[in-house]
């Protein structure tokens, strides 16, 4: 429901703009060419961005994110401290967080979905900061390979599609940064024993 | 100064990935062939998704109306180092993963890919997520009601992530 006000939206401000400023032809022909731009933008990233979902999948099979989970596992000890000990819960994390970097969206959400089931059954209902570490985390991607941003620039005939990648590396770590922080200080600043359910006492 | 360690950065990770694919006693070509056709079921996905929403973002062009958002917030974006053209994606990133792919192929298109402009459109969309839709994904999934610290904290993160994307290409490219 929510694409469909804001696509009505979209079209409603438009018309009602070009009215408003005299620019009706111009709004009446964009309506007409924006699908076929479409469909022109998307033949041309086609070919880029099934190389690299090709590359991407010779990575995952030839055990990479495997690789890159047991690097992560030392940092992510640390971010985790309450799952430490927790093998399985530590080993859904590991996978969830280097499909994300290798951008295997797809892998990455069942794999972040399984961590996220097996911490709330330490407090049912409520986010534990754990939980909300979690899902900060995969609502700010680290990807080392964003194919398919690349493939829109290579198809407006860009002729090095991938010299954002160090921007876009340096952008993330911030992002990702920042959102780690802030969770852990709003995390600290509202404790979760002052909310009415008490779910330490449910631990036992 | 980038142009030569980056030149040969896309055909050196196809090689090293093919390599250590047969290191690893990996069916090289059957997993490119394979994961290139899944690419095809990837753009069967979004364009009509494309084609719905590059219609809605060029009649806003068109009509004006994304220069008089650009020219009411411009004066904070500019403070901010954030050009005032990106308005639209930071409105739609954060709500929903397909229009900020029509609006930030939009910017690129009409832009240029090499323009600040295309490129911190380009950063933007690199570096952050589709956050409520991954917010109620996960939290759907695991049955969580109070969501605490969730939002503002994944906010924080969008916000920063947008301003260190026109920082970055501030730094990387100089314009």
């Amino acid at each position: 429901m929510g694409m469909s006000v804001m696509w009505t939206a979209m079209v409603g401000i438009a018309v009602l703009c070009g009215i408003g400023t005299g620019q009706g032809a111009e709004v009446a022909a964009a309506a007409v060419e924006g699908a076929s731009a479409a469909v022109e933008l998307c033949l041309s990233m086609a070919g880029m961005l099934c190389l690299w979902m090709g590359v991407m999948e010779v990575m995952e099979r030839s055990g990479l994110s495997d690789g890159l989970s047991m690097l992560l596992r030392p940092v992510l000890r640390r971010l985790w401290p309450d799952f430490a000990e927790d093998g399985e819960t530590m080993d859904a994390i590991a996978a969830n967080v280097s499909a994300n970097l290798l951008g295997l969206g797809n892998a990455a959400t069942p794999l972040g979905i399984r961590a996220a089931r097996r911490m709330s059954r330490r407090s049912p209902g409520v986010a534990s900061d754990a939980l909300c570490l979690l899902v900060v985390c995969n609502s700010s991607s680290i990807q080392l390979i964003p194919a398919t941003v690349a493939s829109v620039r290579a198809a407006a005939g860009c002729a090095a599609p991938f010299d954002i990648l160090p921007a876009v590396w340096l952008a993330s770590g911030i992002s990702v940064s920042v959102g780690i922080l802030a969770a852990g200080l709003m995390g600290r600043a509202r404790p979760m024993e002052r909310l009415p359910l008490r779910p330490e006492r449910r631990r036992a | 100064m980038m142009e030569g360690a980056f030149t040969m950065l896309v055909p050196g990770i196809l090689l090293a990935t093919a390599v250590w694919g047969l290191i690893r006693r990996v069916d090289v070509y059957d997993a490119l062939i394979h994961g290139a056709g899944e690419g095809l079921g990837v753009l069967v996905r979004i364009a009509p998704s494309m084609i719905a929403l590059l219609t809605a973002v060029q009649m806003l062009r068109a009509s004006g109306a994304l220069d008089l958002a650009a020219g009411a917030l411009a004066p904070v974006l500019d403070w901010l180092g954030i050009p005032p053209e990106t308005v639209p994606l930071l409105l739609v990133r954060p709500i929903s993963g397909s229009a900020a792919l029509g609006v930030g192929a939009d910017l690129i298109r009409a832009y240029g890919p090499d323009s600040a402009v295309g490129r911190t459109a380009a950063v933007m969309l690199g570096s952050t997520e589709t956050t409520f839709y991954t917010i109620a994904v996960y939290f759907g999934a695991a049955g969580i009601v109070k969501t605490r610290h969730t939002v503002p904290a994944a906010l924080c993160a969008d916000l920063a992530g947008f301003l260190a994307a026109a920082w970055a290409v501030r730094v990387c490219f100089g314009t």
